[in-house]
């Protein structure tokens, strides 16, 4: 009746950390592995894995928020494109209290804009059919793992006729920044912890460049602790052997191949363009556009007037999600920025990697390992 | 039966409508000798030897009918339970109705034998009450305010001013049942697994403190769940409060809904829970007396209250990895998150 997890047992953890620290030892130098999904980055603040890794394994978050690499500019749009007059705007939560250029849609909301929070897109589905004589804008942030739910409720609305459901795309997908990044001789990384829900989608065979090209060892892993280590000691341990190859751990729920019907739906609605990391600036290939026969549902070219996008004074969210520093490092971590005034949008979600820090690892008492 | 099928405006006018809302459908199923004189006030026997406590609450549930109770059974659990947590033991109930114009009259006869069932279990009697009817639009369905008494017996003495660094922390049972079923039943995902936990809490308090057990202060984690509670707790004591999470007491359906949803199961209320600060060494006493009390089945230890630290959080959690993190009282509610 008591949920107790086995992937959470205190002695399984022990025995992961004392496998990890010897494997660690037998390598003789320190490691850099990098998680790229926010719900892993949650997840090892959430169970303090950080401090008991150090100093033999360091931690560094990636680009794994979808709502923290989302430049301001789409924000500004979207905002800009909820004070046209008839227009309603649906969205995700994560992003309601990001800070645009001015305000936030949570401060826009308070002025009057129209928008309101939704958990599914199927919601501002509703929302759609419940104001026919509006225009119902979803702002469609994600990764592969949103995709194909903002693809099938694209799907739903044709079916159903109906013509005042719209969507401002701001999707990417994972890999190509992880080219990116694991070439970046600053960060100088040793390995990576792959995505697991994305890998759900996208099947783990397509991050093998990692290990081809950059010869760098990877895992697939889940979100329990149990799962984090055990992805930990397997990058380890191949830096150890020498090897580097992209190990599944997350087999109750990943394959090597993708989902085939996400990937159909996927390709029907979208098509990969260049698309703007915060922080990274734009990387080839890396959104996802409405297909151009999709035109009259994308409210990204309705003509309007967006500011001149302007990042918060001071905020350094941009080198948090790259790895160049960690969040304590930014001046304004715990001081002018927390979680319920945020600055940079790695605050805001629960996936950002200032937000888990701050929610999980403030009270440690000692500088980031 | 004359009443129709929905709530008129005409009902609240207090002429004769009002009159055949209150004689066919309030008064059959309250009956007492107390309401039954239908006078502007209920006047009532002196109250037992003791100190009086007074409470009173509004209910607002979205929706009103969930797996596990209905609003009206719940605005008497969460009455009787405040005065429980406060030592008092419950007697008299004030139920007052504020309905929307065209609510369905079968909702109110629901919500109307939940209090009924609420009450009969809890051993409390509604004396007094009111109906209104708001224009549609101008509210919810049907909002529900009470008020209790109770008298907390003489030596009694409960409340965080008692409490001391190095007590034990007890649930009574798994956290975060209510909590979690309203939100699936919002969301349409309600499966049988869900299942509010809502209940009236006296008879559990009441064996708990025959055990004798040395109890210094219970709280009831509704809204905010234990998080807020512990929270208030620390703030009005000066003590830390840290809960051990391989203790925490969380359903796997709860879990699961939480993960879904990006929610804590620990800041997720509940309505038939009670969180105990006690003597450690009673914990053991404690937990066998709740255990055979069908209501606390599901006992437990889950933190205990500790010395104040400068660099620590005032609540924390320790983490299966024998880490500690702080567990921040969040401004607003949780924001969904994507993925």
């Amino acid at each position: 009746m008591i949920a107790q997890e086995p992937f959470r047992d205190p002695r399984l953890l022990d025995a992961l950390f004392a496998a990890i620290r010897s494997e660690a030892a037998l390598l003789g130098r320190r490691s850099s592995f990098m998680e790229v999904c926010g719900t892993h980055t949650h997840a090892i603040a959430e169970a303090g894995l950080r401090r008991r890794l150090a100093p033999q394994v360091r931690l560094i978050s990636g680009p794994g928020c979808p709502v923290c690499v989302t430049p301001v500019e789409y924000l500004d749009r979207a905002i800009a494109l909820g004070r046209l007059p008839g227009v309603r705007l649906a969205t995700f939560g994560d992003l309601f209290r990001v800070p645009s250029s001015r305000g936030s849609l949570e401060t826009a909301a308070a002025e009057g804009l129209r928008v309101e929070v939704v958990y599914s897109p199927r919601d501002a589905l509703a929302l759609a059919s419940a104001h026919p004589e509006e225009r119902v804008v979803f702002l469609a942030v994600g990764f592969e793992t949103t995709a194909p739910a903002i693809a099938a409720t694209l799907a739903e609305a044709d079916r159903l006729g109906m013509r005042n459901f719209y969507v401002l795309s701001g999707h990417k997908v994972v890999p190509p920044p992880l080219r990116l990044l694991a070439s970046d001789p600053g960060l100088a990384l040793d390995g990576l912890l792959l995505p697991g829900h994305v890998s759900v989608l996208t099947g783990w065979g397509i991050f093998e460049f990692l290990a081809t090209e950059f010869g760098l060892p990877s895992a697939v892993v889940g979100f329990t602790p149990a799962d984090i280590l055990l992805g930990v000691l397997e990058l380890v341990r191949q830096r150890r052997k020498g090897e580097a190859r992209v190990t599944n751990l997350y087999g109750r729920a990943v394959r090597r191949e993708e989902n085939a019907e996400a990937r159909r739906l996927m390709g029907r609605y979208f098509t990969p363009v260049d698309s703007e990391w915060r922080g990274m600036g734009v990387i080839p290939e890396s959104g996802l556009a409405l297909r151009p026969e999709w035109a009259e549902r994308d409210a990204g070219l309705w003509p309007v007037t967006v500011p001149e996008p302007m990042e918060p004074a001071g905020c350094r969210c941009g080198e948090v999600l790259k790895g160049a520093i960690s969040p304590p490092e930014c001046p304004l971590f715990a001081a002018a920025c927390d979680p319920d005034s945020p600055v940079g949008a790695c605050m805001v979600s629960s996936e950002g990697t200032c937000a888990a820090w701050y929610r999980h690892e403030r009270y440690r008492g000692e500088a980031a390992p | 039966m004359t009443l129709p099928d929905r709530i008129l405006l005409a009902h609240g006018a207090g002429g004769r409508k009002t009159r055949e809302l209150i004689e066919e459908l309030l008064l059959p199923s309250l009956s007492n000798e107390f309401l039954a004189t239908l006078s502007d006030a209920a006047v009532m026997p002196p109250l037992p030897e003791g100190r009086p406590a007074l409470t009173t609450d509004g209910f607002v549930v979205d929706p009103p009918l969930f797996p596990g109770g209905d609003l009206g059974y719940l605005s008497v659990c969460g009455t009787v339970n405040d005065l429980s947590v406060a030592g008092a033991e419950p007697l008299w109930l004030t139920w007052s109705l504020i309905l929307e114009e065209g609510l369905e009259t079968s909702l109110l006869r629901t919500c109307l034998e939940g209090a009924v069932r609420a009450a009969r279990e809890a051993g409390v009697r509604i004396v007094a009450g009111d109906t209104k009817v708001v224009p549609k639009g101008k509210g919810d369905r049907l909002f529900i305010t009470t008020a209790g008494l109770g008298v907390v017996p003489p030596g009694r003495d409960l409340g965080d001013h008692r409490v001391l660094p190095g007590d034990v922390i007890l649930a009574t049972g798994p956290l975060g049942d209510h909590g979690a079923t309203i939100m699936a039943s919002r969301h349409g995902m309600s499966g049988a697994a869900l299942r509010s936990d809502c209940a009236p809490l006296n008879g559990l308090i009441a064996a708990l403190l025959a055990s004798g057990a040395e109890v210094h202060s219970l709280h009831d984690p509704t809204r905010g769940g234990a998080l807020v509670t512990c929270h208030e707790v620390s703030a009005r004591t000066g003590l830390r409060m840290v809960l051990e999470e391989t203790h925490l007491p969380v359903r796997a359906e709860v879990a699961a809904l939480c993960q879904l949803l990006g929610l804590a199961p620990v800041a997720m209320p509940c309505e038939g829970r009670a969180l105990i600060w006690l003597k450690e060494s009673d914990a053991p006493l404690a937990i066998e007396a709740l255990q055979s009390h069908p209501l606390g089945r599901g006992a437990c230890a889950i933190g205990r209250a500790e010395a104040p630290r400068k660099d620590r959080s005032p609540v924390a959690m320790r983490t299966p990895t024998g880490e500690e993190r702080p567990l921040d009282l969040r401004a607003g509610a949780d924001l969904p998150r994507i993925c």
